[in-house]
């Protein structure tokens, strides 16, 4: 946590080269983003409102060191785009051109990510009018010419039950030489409602960024809102909180293995890993009430304790699901056909993955030791470390493999907090937030990274408050894992990295 | 392929008996909510001031909870003073219309079976097309389970199929974004008549969490004709099988009560 006193904006030009100097070095950029703030001193005033200068705000990791820096400047319409320079800034450039309104200019790829009108109302990165409706998906995607040549328009609703997204490919025959992807179906407007919080949906809200991440995303926040309002929590319910964020993780990798399992049709693994990422998902209801964890974490500490009945009836359950996760997903590697499916499709190199930034699972599995838990811990992780899973070949079966390791870790992890569980209360007040602060909460995710920004007014509310999914750094990571694959692959592909819609759309 | 055999066996057999038997369900679990009026302080509306929805309003009629706004989330019952709210276990919450969802001073109105034309068209095999329009991922997660060897779906002739051309109705989650508005509509269209359609979750309902947002449309039934609503956020994978099998008639009002209580 920073006052933002601290952190006055610097020259843009000194910005820029901050930026694409440290991550030239191997800095990452977790959040790239725009913010228009009330001037400082003017209580009472409207939050909400955004009249006033644009400041950009990039946080920027060194993992291997584990430390953040913030900075921040002012811009005007336009600036020099940073992604030219660095990668990793082209969706955040996006999104900022998408918000706020000003031109990147000399952006490579600078279309809508969400497609909405921009915060501040007359203004348009693409001069569009206020008369015409913005309709999602309509854009002009890239696209390839030549004999033979044809494009596969996908979405937004899909065959399966799964959220809504557009996906174009450019094919020559089976052959995918591009994939295009158009998001912005799930937008329901969430960053800009949290302004002027936090109030009594800003919960709700969190737990349903991405539904399937409640307790990640309710984690990142509640630890926010802890740091700005200098509140402790109580060591049992910081343990009670990483057990369920493990059961979280638990849940969606067995799910997502079992997933992949059925895109190659194997149906033993398939149907067997659906049933036990159910287990796992009743552990998390036999704390909670809700197979999700909605209603567990709330800031201060956690609202449903663990009691010895419980405890018993949880290790129980886990040691039966372990043994049913292991037995189904063991069979799966032992099938050739599946191996050798997994092994050859959709690779991203790890120099590809450097560049792009990603993050979580798709990071892991070529080859980078990128994973808060271990690099930016909080809570118990400070002191109950869990190993890093790495795996080098960046394909569907590294994707696969990165997460039955941690699965593994993960039931092993619960199983040694389970025994030491610490006595004493699970909850504390919070208290005010402070005023005039930024705060910055990683937490890791199922699917990787989640960050979280929160800006401080002087009345010590919301000015702005940031949110970056895992997907909104990986969803490009997909899209070029999809290069020279046959596009009857996509499935298979998609699925391993099982990204989030709604989570990127907000 | 003995490793194959020797891990069926072991996986064994996962078909829970409901709805003959009834489910086991979470001790926990927040389900149909109970007021005991009686018990409220005069001029109290701690419970409605805390509600993220205005699920529970409190005015000269007494008090209402609109199953249909409301999350199921712990506050209201953290909030009240007196111990007047609580949630019971009870998973049956499918009604057909919109009103029967709000809880005052009537009877809770469970969903109704189809008339008997309609019966006879659905009864014995129901397809459906998922259409999620801004649903987190948590409600489409929970139907999605219905297809595992755990609810088994399939063996009440009803299936999701990847076409609205070949399905018999729309089973649709989320608020109904604006970006997701006409891509429902044109999917409504394509199913041929006569359809159904199933709103899941809260947001599918009202909005949910995201209740007045110029980006979303409150729920379905704004934009399509509704002919069951199921509650939650998101609804607990039972109640929703529960709903399907009331409208299908494969359900009378007594059945499937949840007398199998076990944590978890």
């Amino acid at each position: 946590m920073i006052d933002l006193a601290n952190l006055p904006p610097v020259a843009f030009e000194e910005f820029r080269n901050m930026i694409v100097s440290a991550v030239k070095a191997g800095a990452r950029l977790n959040a790239l983003f725009g913010a228009v703030l009330p001037k400082a001193g003017a209580p009472g005033s409207d939050a909400k409102q955004v009249t006033g200068d644009l400041r950009l705000f990039a946080v920027l990791a060194q993992d291997s060191a584990g430390t953040l820096n913030v900075t921040s400047t002012l811009v005007g319409d336009a600036y020099p785009a940073l992604t030219p320079d660095c990668p990793q800034a082209h969706w955040f450039e996006r999104e900022i051109a998408e918000q706020w309104g000003v031109k990147p200019e000399g952006h490579p790829w600078l279309k809508p990510i969400r497609f909405h009108r921009s915060y501040r109302e007359g203004r348009d990165a693409w001069t569009r009018s206020a008369e015409i409706a913005i309709q999602p998906g309509v854009v002009n995607f890239f696209t390839m010419t030549g004999d033979e040549v044809h494009e596969v328009s996908v979405g937004p609703v899909h065959a399966g039950i799964i959220e809504p997204g557009h996906f174009r490919f450019q094919c020559h025959g089976e052959k995918v030489y591009h994939l295009e992807i158009s998001l912005g179906y799930q937008h329901r407007g969430v960053e800009r409602a949290l302004v002027g919080g936090p109030d009594k949906r800003t919960i709700p809200y969190m737990e349903t960024l991405a539904g399937d991440t409640t307790i990640g995303y309710a984690l990142a926040y509640c630890e926010a809102v802890e740091a700005l309002a200098g509140c402790r929590v109580p060591a049992r319910a910081q343990t009670l909180r990483a057990i369920a964020l493990e059961l979280e993780r638990l849940a969606n990798h067995t799910g997502d293995i079992g997933a992949l399992a059925g895109d190659v049709g194997y149906l033993p693994t398939a149907n067997f890993c659906g049933r036990i990422r159910g287990d796992f998902l009743n552990m998390t209801a036999l704390i909670c009430g809700n197979r999700f964890g909605r209603g567990l974490v709330r800031p201060g500490g956690i609202l449903f304790d663990l009691d010895e009945t419980r405890r018993m009836e949880l290790s129980k359950r886990l040691r039966q699901a372990g043994e049913d996760v292991s037995n189904a997903i063991e069979l799966l590697w032992e099938a050739p056909s599946v191996r050798s499916w997994f092994d050859n499709t959709g690779t991203v190199s790890r120099e590809t993955a450097l560049e792009l930034g990603l993050v979580g699972v798709a990071a892991r599995a070529s080859g980078i030791e990128r994973d808060v838990r271990a690099q930016f811990p909080s809570g118990i992780y400070r002191f109950a470390h869990i190993p890093v899973s790495l795996y080098h070949t960046g394909n569907v079966f590294s994707r696969a493999h990165v997460r039955w390791m941690e699965i593994q870790r993960s039931i092993a992890f619960i199983f040694d907090q389970l025994k030491v569980l610490p006595e004493g209360p699970v909850r504390t007040p919070t208290g005010p937030l402070a005023a005039n602060c930024a705060v910055v909460s990683l937490t890791e995710g199922w699917r990787g990274e989640i960050c979280h920004v929160a800006l401080t007014d002087a009345a010590g509310r919301f000015a702005h408050y940031k949110v970056v999914d895992p997907s909104f750094h990986n969803w490009m990571g997909l899209a070029l894992a999809l290069r020279d694959q046959q596009i009857s692959d996509f499935p298979l592909c998609n699925k391993s990295f099982n990204l989030s819609y709604c989570g990127h759309d907000l | 392929m003995l490793k194959a055999l020797l891990a069926r066996a072991h996986q064994k057999h996962r078909t829970i008996g409901f709805p003959q038997q009834p489910p086991v369900l979470p001790d926990r679990l927040r389900g149909r909510p109970e007021i005991d009026v009686a018990l409220c302080p005069k001029d109290c509306h701690v419970c409605a001031d805390v509600c993220p929805t205005d699920a529970i309003s409190v005015d000269e009629k007494g008090l209402r909870l609109d199953l249909g706004r409301c999350l199921f989330c712990p506050e209201c019952v953290q909030a009240c003073p007196e111990g007047a709210i609580r949630f019971t276990t009870e998973h049956r919450l499918a009604a057909s219309f919109r009103d029967a969802l709000i809880l005052g001073d009537k009877e809770f109105q469970l969903a109704k079976a189809l008339d008997e034309k309609s019966r006879k068209l659905f009864g014995r095999s129901l397809k459906l097309r998922q259409v999620s329009a801004g649903g987190c991922n948590g409600c489409e997660a929970d139907v999605n389970v219905l297809n595992t060897v755990v609810f088994d779906l399939g063996r009440f002739g009803i299936q999701f199929v990847a076409s609205p051309r070949h399905a018999d109705g729309l089973l649709v989650t989320g608020p109904v974004t604006q970006n997701m508005e006409l891509a429902l509509r044109k999917t409504y269209d394509a199913v041929p008549s006569p359809k159904l359609v199933i709103a899941v979750g809260a947001c599918a309902i009202s909005g949910g969490p995201y209740i007045g947002h110029s980006e979303q449309r409150n729920g379905v039934g704004g934009i399509v004709p509704v002919d069951l609503l199921i509650p939650g956020c998101p609804p607990h994978p039972i109640t929703i099988l529960d709903g399907l099998l009331r409208l299908l008639g494969k359900m009378d009002a007594s059945e499937g009560s949840a007398a199998g209580k076990s944590p978890g």
